[in-house]
């Protein structure tokens, strides 16, 4: 039998045997970046349409959520870092060739939006609200003038918050698993759905969630068909791209995958809404819950899998 | 100038001088390396070959730790050869995932480190720390663009390859086969 038996000396933590390098940290950041930019992206989509008060929700109580996850995911890529004290580094230079120079400056931005467009709406929230200083009330009576402009960058910069969570990965080409661009879409429509599903969770209008949970049907089948080409061309193509579709073809990574992300996070949920559409009574609670553990799931898998697979030399 | 390194898999014995002279020169941390020692048996019994080689960082001309590192810590410097400027390095572990080789580790201080081609010995005209310990003599270092250089003249007259030049990194060590 030809046999390979390949022996390295090399031991590094955290390297070897298998890398190792990125723990809870980073795929609890994907998630909440992709559940803010979905939740805020269609805030902004509703108000650019002009359809306020019939997806008040959406637009108005919702993107309270964004502000909460991005600090907590801010904190998570910070708990990430091993040199921490030079974080500030991020914000001296712009690296257009990297992907998480994109990330940070996007969050720069998408960070301060979510928080001014929920102060747009805290009388939604909390009736009687006062900002105390005048100043603060020109500021945001300017921004509630302008707020068709302030919709439309908020819905490109959450756009491209959602799919770079996916494009810091597929820029990795040391990695094979991660090395297809499908993962920018994938994780743009993951990101939508947990937003949607949050959306139907707040609401309390029927056809406010009978719309999101439409939308969210039509959502899980995009990330169906993108499930299904990204494996079709991983099959398609090299050895080491075969390898890393085989952890979920039968490989380690093969129950977790297909049992957590696809079955429970996106054809039980799509049942569920379905029969909820259907006027079958369903607490709502069932499938949000499971569209957003789903979503945290995929990352987390896609995260800790991408990291064991890799080429062969 | 682009340095390159080039190491013969044919006289190299795997005795693993050259890691225990990059730990000791640069002060690599204990349980670390940054360079070290592959050995490959391949064939079927009783026709086996094996291969011994000692890697370290490629020095790659197209590198994805430079492209991937987001506040231009990881760079090029005097003949092409890949640093790491630790006081500009975050820690974020971006180029460890972006090296197919694995050659970069966390340091215990939390930047990340890797092989330097020995610049600091380079640039006083000595030879990486690695290359003058080998006691067969496998490894010659030097400047590509200079014909008459050592690692120039080896890869004219013997056959060699690169590790995973698929991978599209064009690396700067080369191994004679």
């Amino acid at each position: 039998m030809h046999e390979e038996i390949i022996v390295s000396g090399r031991n590094n933590p955290l390297i070897d045997p298998q890398l190792h390098i990125w723990h809870w940290e980073i795929p609890l950041y994907l998630f909440l970046g992709g559940l803010a930019a979905g939740v805020l992206f269609f805030a902004a989509l509703y108000t650019i349409r002009g359809r306020e008060n019939d997806y008040r929700t959406a637009v108005k109580i919702a993107p309270f959520v964004a502000p909460i996850a991005l600090v907590i995911g801010l904190i998570a890529l910070f708990l990430d870092l091993h040199h921490k004290l030079y974080f500030w580094r991020l914000y001296t230079t712009i690296r257009l060739d990297s992907p998480m120079s994109w990330g940070a400056w996007t969050l720069m931005l998408v960070t301060p939006i979510s928080m001014l467009w929920c102060a747009l709406h805290i009388k939604e929230l909390f009736p009687k609200w006062d900002w105390k200083f005048d100043i603060i009330k020109d500021v945001l009576a300017f921004f509630e003038k302008n707020k068709k402009v302030l919709a439309w960058i908020m819905l490109i910069s959450s756009a491209v918050l959602g799919i770079y969570t996916g494009i810091l990965f597929s820029a990795f080409n040391a990695r094979p698993l991660w090395n297809t661009s499908i993962l920018g879409p994938l994780f743009l429509a993951s990101g939508l759905s947990a937003g949607s599903a949050i959306t139907i969770w707040l609401s309390k209008d029927h056809a406010e969630r009978k719309r999101f949970a439409q939308l969210d049907l039509i959502i899980i089948g995009i990330e169906l068909f993108l499930i299904i080409h990204m494996f079709m061309g991983f099959l398609a193509s090299t050895q080491v791209q075969i390898d890393a579709a085989n952890l979920f073809l039968g490989g380690e990574y093969t129950a977790p995958f297909w049992i957590f992300v696809v079955i429970l996070g996106m054809i039980v949920p799509a049942i569920l809404e379905i029969l909820e559409l259907r006027k079958y009574k369903i607490p709502v609670v069932i499938p949000v819950v499971l569209v957003l553990f789903g979503s945290l799931m995929l990352r987390f898998i896609i995260s800790y899998a991408g990291q064991v697979s890799r080429w062969l030399y | 100038m682009r340095y390159a390194m080039a190491i013969d898999t044919k006289k190299c014995v795997g005795c693993s001088d050259c890691v225990v002279a990059c730990q000791t020169e640069n002060d690599v941390p204990i349980g670390f390396c940054r360079d070290w020692v592959v050995e490959v048996m391949d064939g079927t019994y009783p026709q086996l070959e094996l291969e011994i080689r000692s890697e370290r960082c490629n020095h790659c001309e197209n590198s994805p730790c430079v492209r991937c590192c987001p506040t231009g810590a990881s760079h090029y410097n005097e003949g092409g050869v890949v640093l790491v400027e630790k006081n500009k390095c975050i820690g974020c572990s971006a180029c460890i995932t972006s090296c197919p080789y694995d050659a970069r580790f966390v340091h215990p201080e939390g930047y990340v480190d890797k092989c330097t081609f020995c610049l600091h010995r380079v640039k006083k005209g000595m030879q990486p720390a690695c290359v003058a310990v080998c006691p067969t003599k496998c490894m010659y270092f030097g400047d590509l663009d200079n014909p008459r250089s050592e690692v120039s003249m080896i890869l004219e007259k013997r056959k060699w390859k690169t590790l995973i030049p698929e991978a599209g990194t064009k690396p700067h060590l080369y191994f004679l086969i």
